[in-house]
């Protein structure tokens, strides 16, 4: 079934008959359909029933995750024109034009739900949506491009990867298509620090201070601990989420131990050993005040990301209008179902 | 100022010849053109396709979701439509 079909006519009807005068009889059928295909692993696809509390989890889940996408650009755009060599540049540009097609990606999948890609970007734009609070710390040097791609991408990849099988199909198969692209990602950044790390004392240092602040904020990506993680519970019940904040976050560190090892640089975590117990490696606490205040709009970046946003979008208005005008004045031509509006008949003089 | 939201299309990609188009995703374009240089950009970066073609959301008509046990279910009493539904004597070959 292809997303699109949200379009077509009996989707808005079967819409406003869910919003409207459903008898209670039926709502329970329905639920009770939409409770039997996800206790069978079935996938949900955006025409089928769901409760409402699920339908805004998820749009509260992808609208977060397409604006960290779009809003991660920044801090590696900042160094394209600053690479080290022509392949690095390549690569870096390569990678940031991942990340928009993931912002697409998945803005395309929250749309199924009924959201229009200009409220999204409008609640992006005032603060009523959020983006990971990691993006709002500074990359101060080349080697914070290595160490997001290692950390950030790594804490990313070991996030999304459960969600690949997450009940909302439109969602799964746009993180199908994420993860595939999000392993170059890590990779270019592990290989990066490694050749810093091998480089001159000067590059080494560089590294592991890239490593030092970026370590701690990665961690936090996985999101509270799960005894105060508002939206985990019902989330593993729904099967959007499959693991538990701390249960990702315990499988991140562990992967990534032994492969600082090999970089020959240190975590910046005094109380990081081997537990056999366990299993796994214990860890120092983690600084949530600070999460919270990064959260709270008060960290290094968040005034700048959002305001670099804005202007991206101000400043782009002028193509969208220039296209959209194309496109009303050719519409005979392409048989686009485009309505032009009042804007762009006058700026065609056809009004 | 702003501008109306550019129309949906459906972009299916055909991987490669001998195989057909399959459903890639969705992306907003105000014309056709755009939509397939866009869909280039954002569903063939790494050689994924070798075809590529753009469709207006809104020319897509669907089957129902609520209708789909009505609907589909003409094909359920037919178990003489698959092969496996006649016996053949054993040691007969090639049928």
């Amino acid at each position: 079934m292809v997303e699109g079909d949200r379009m077509a006519p009996a989707a808005a009807h079967r819409t406003a008959s869910v919003d409207g005068a459903v008898p209670e009889a039926d709502t329970a059928v329905y639920e009770a359909v939409f409770n039997a295909a996800v206790a069978a692993d079935e996938r949900i696809e955006p025409r089928d029933w769901m409760p409402d509390a699920y339908r805004s989890t998820l749009v509260r889940q992808i609208a977060q995750h397409a604006h960290s996408e779009i809003i991660g650009m920044q801090p590696e755009a900042n160094w394209i024109s600053r690479a080290p060599s022509l392949r690095r540049k390549a690569i870096l540009m390569a990678k940031v034009q991942d990340e928009a097609g993931h912002g697409l990606y998945l803005y395309s999948a929250v749309e199924t739900l009924g959201v229009s890609r200009e409220e999204l970007l409008d609640k992006l734009h005032t603060g009523r949506q959020k983006y990971s609070s990691i993006f709002n710390y500074p990359t101060l040097t080349w080697a914070d491009v290595g160490a997001i791609g290692w950390l950030v991408d790594g804490a990313a990849i070991t996030n999304q990867v459960p969600l690949c099988r997450c009940s909302y199909g439109p969602y799964a198969r746009a993180m199908v298509r994420v993860c595939k692209e999000e392993s170059f990602h890590q990779r270019q950044g592990y290989e990066l620090l490694l050749a810093l790390s091998q480089g001159t004392p000067e590059q080494h240092a560089m590294a592991q201070d890239a490593v030092d602040r970026w370590w701690w904020p990665s961690l936090m990506m996985f999101g509270p601990p799960d005894d105060e993680s508002a939206h985990s519970a019902q989330s593993m019940a729904w099967k959007i989420k499959r693991h538990s904040n701390d249960e990702l976050r315990q499988r991140f560190i562990d992967i990534c131990v032994p492969q600082a090892k090999s970089l020959n640089l240190t975590l910046p975590d005094p109380d990081l050993r081997w537990n056999e117990e366990r299993g796994h490696y214990d860890f120092g606490p983690i600084d949530w005040a600070e999460f919270r205040e990064v959260i709270k709009g008060n960290g290094p970046c968040n005034e700048q990301r959002i305001s670099q946003r804005r202007k991206a979008h101000d400043e782009g208005a002028w193509v969208r209008e220039a296209a959209a005008a194309y496109a009303a004045k050719h519409n005979g031509a392409t048989g686009a179902a485009v309505e032009p509006s009042a804007d762009t008949a006058d700026m065609n003089g056809k009004a | 100022m702003t501008t109306e939201q550019s129309p949906l299309w459906e972009v299916f990609v055909r991987s490669r010849r001998g195989l057909s188009h399959t459903h890639a995703g969705s992306l907003h374009a105000p014309d056709a053109e755009l939509a397939l240089r866009n869909a280039r950009d954002l569903y063939t970066r790494r050689g994924e396709g070798v075809s590529i073609w753009v469709v207006p959301s809104k020319a897509i008509t669907a089957s129902s979701p609520d209708e789909k046990d009505a609907f589909f279910e003409p094909a359920a009493d037919k178990p003489y439509r698959h092969p496996t539904f006649y016996e053949i004597p054993e040691g007969v070959k090639h049928l």
